[in-house]
């Protein structure tokens, strides 16, 4: 086991690295000249541009600049934002709570929903059943923005229910800010959840120790909850772990639309302005999310399923 | 007389309507005393699952089933859902064919036999400890640890001898036991049977012993019932059928069996079993009948008593002599 986790956490290391080479070189290969972005398209001095190619070492070769960059990264400094004149560390951790809380929020409504929606498919067939397919493939086929949108229109304009606009203070204030985003973030990967838990907890239902329990007088529920639902968990598990590290991405339109302070809008404003520090940033936070999301689900799957289990039992 | 423990009376289960509502058994009636081992044999496809199975209320879906079905008296296709739940926990319980696709591979061993119970009521303390009986009965070696491992840690045969113990945790009186033993390899089959005529004559169960081994079935049971395609077609003793079969099915199972005292390889029952719904009209086995003559096919041979056997064929008489 201790050996398994210490194979993955190289194996995340090694991923890392490559990405941000990938990161970097792609940021680097974007047309144009960076110094110039840099100065946010200002006609400067040469010795103003002079400083800037200096603080940003546009002048070495594309390897010293990555070997310089990276050796920063590993000790926490990512350099600083050209348009924010500050850290992109503290940048980033300043949004991060909101980004986290959101992504927090979004991921229990997506759990709940997908289960509960993908659940009453596969129990109810008929009627409940069309009705949940029709519905999540709607749910599945609407970009974030729309849903966004349509929140905003009838819960904060027309019902005048929950804010369409800001952050929020206090905890609970917070929350309720953060209702919408939330619901606009969810309602795709609901619909993606909800199929996937249909699909699943369907296959489980024809297997023959379902029938052997019902056989022995278990009553229904027990038997959704300890054979189906239970043996279901494996792909619900896999879909939410992506699911859950996809949505730092989502969050950059959907917080741009509810005006939130967070990670995904500092995203989307650092690439209109071309403020390579920020995006390269953000983007090993990205990769970052996904293989840690990756690591999480394959730690969870052996407790799920014991014949993947790392420890080997002999047979009695 | 007091009731008999399980009755089955011209019993046929038909699939639902969209599937053309065949009958996929018909007119099954047989019948199991307290303590009794019946066997029921026949082919694969014969009906002999779905018999089985519908004792526990199990029927395919949408299936509509017609005729007398009781066990103790209480009839089951008129019972409750609750009273029927509690018949599967307490009355009556069928061990699987394949025990590595009965049992939950994700739920612990302790999990799968103590579930009947736990579903009774008694407590958690309570049903582990009698669920390590039943393993230490069944002959499993440290019964205590088995209850915390999982289904891959065992071997097919052990398995079954899980699926056994479960079977028994609610003290049933009635055991129905589908081809318990037809996943197994041969040593391993002797070894789950004789656990299985041991519990049954220690707690004195009725078991009906499902099973397409027509000689293992003369082995362990008192009476016999031969089934082709949905219908029973010879009933007897398990002596008198082993000696004087009655029927030219069960004659030609009998030489289907390998016999340890001859050379030659067994020759089968030629030709194809059909089910109930491809079966011609008349005797549904008349294709494959060496005896076979044009009256065969016009009409359905009924169960007839001769010498207390029960035969369902128009030539039974003339062939006793054959
Ligand atoms: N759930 C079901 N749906 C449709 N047909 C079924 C179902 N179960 C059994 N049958 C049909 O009933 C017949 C008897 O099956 P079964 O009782 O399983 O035979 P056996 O156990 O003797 O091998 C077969 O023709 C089979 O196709
Ligand atoms: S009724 Fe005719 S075809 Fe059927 S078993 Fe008897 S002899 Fe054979
Ligand atoms: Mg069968």
């Amino acid at each position: 086991m201790a050996g398994f986790l210490l194979r993955r956490i190289g194996g995340i290391a090694v991923t890392l690295l490559v990405t941000s080479f990938l990161v970097f070189g792609s940021v680097h290969l974007a047309p144009g000249d960076p110094a110039s972005f840099l100065l946010g398209g200002r006609s400067a001095s040469p010795a103003a541009v002079a400083a800037i190619k200096e603080q940003y070492h546009l002048d070495d070769p594309f390897l010293v600049q990555y070997t310089k960059w990276i050796g920063g990264v590993v000790t926490g400094d990512f350099g600083k934002s050209a348009t924010f004149r500050q850290d992109v560390g503290g940048l980033i951790a300043a949004r991060l709570p909101t980004t986290l809380l959101l992504i927090g929020y979004a991921g229990v409504l997506i759990l709940v929903g997908g289960l509960a929606f993908g659940a009453l498919a596969a129990l109810r067939r008929g009627v409940v059943d069309r009705a949940v397919l029709v519905g999540t493939g709607i749910a599945t086929a609407t970009p974030s923005f729309v849903a966004a949108i349509g929140l905003i229109s009838l819960f904060a304009v027309r019902l005048g229910w929950f804010p369409a606009f800001g952050n929020g203070g206090g905890f609970g204030d917070r929350i309720y800010h953060l209702t919408l985003p939330a619901a606009a973030l969810a309602l795709t990967f609901v619909g993606l959840l909800a199929r996937v838990t249909r699909t699943s907890m369907l296959e489980e239902l024809g297997r023959e120790h379902v029938e052997v329990a019902r056989s022995r007088g278990v009553p229904g529920s027990d038997v959704v909850r300890r054979h189906v639902l239970r043996n279901a968990l494996g792909p619900i598990t896999t879909v939410t772990g992506t699911v859950v590290a996809g949505l730092l991405v989502a969050t950059s339109i959907v917080e741009t639309a509810f005006g939130l302070s967070g990670v995904g809008q500092l995203l989307v404003s650092s690439v209109t302005v071309k403020d390579f520090p920020v995006v390269q940033a953000v983007s090993l936070l990205v990769v970052l999310a996904f293989v840690t999301a990756n690591l999480v689900v394959d730690l969870v799957h052996p407790l799920i399923d014991p014949r993947l289990s790392h420890a080997k039992g002999g047979k009695a | 007389m007091t009731t008999r423990l399980l009755e089955i009376e011209n019993l046929t289960v038909r699939l639902a309507a969209g599937q053309a509502a065949r009958p996929i058994i018909d007119g099954v009636s047989l019948h199991v005393e307290h303590g009794e081992a019946v066997g029921l044999v026949g082919e694969s496809g014969s009906g002999k699952s779905v018999t089985c199975r519908s004792v526990l209320g199990l029927f395919p879906e949408g299936a509509e089933a017609a005729g007398g079905l009781r066990v103790d008296g209480a009839d089951i296709l008129t019972m409750s859902p609750t009273r029927l739940r509690d018949l599967r926990r307490r009355d009556a319980s069928m061990i699987f064919q394949d025990p590595r696709a009965s049992i939950n591979p994700l739920r612990r061993i302790g999990d799968f036999v103590t579930e009947g119970l736990r579903a009774s009521g008694v407590s958690r303390k309570g049903a582990l400890d009698r669920a390590e009986e039943l393993l230490e009965s069944v002959g499993i070696r440290a019964p205590r640890a088995a209850l915390r491992r999982y289904p891959h840690e065992f071997s097919g045969g052990m398995l079954q001898r899980v699926m056994i113990a479960g079977a028994l945790a609610g003290g049933p009186r009635l055991l129905l036991a589908d081809e318990p033993t037809t996943a197994l390899d041969v040593t391993t089959q002797a070894e789950v049977v004789s656990i299985l005529t041991r519990l049954q004559a220690e707690r004195d169960m009725g078991m009906l012993f499902v099973t397409h081994d027509l000689e293992l079935a003369a082995a362990i049971c008192d009476r016999v019932y031969v089934m082709y395609a949905g219908r029973i077609v010879e009933a007897q003793s398990a002596e008198g059928l082993f000696s004087r079969p009655r029927h030219p099915y069960t004659s030609g199972l009998l030489a289907a069996t390998p016999r340890l005292e001859s050379d030659r390889p067994p020759h089968g029952v030629p030709g194809r079993p059909v089910s109930l719904s491809e079966a011609p009209s008349g005797c549904a086995f008349a294709a494959r009948c060496a005896h076979a003559r044009p009256g065969c096919t016009e009409h359905e041979p009924g169960l007839r008593e001769i010498d207390g056997a029960q035969v369902a064929c128009l030539r039974a008489e003339e062939l006793i002599h054959d």
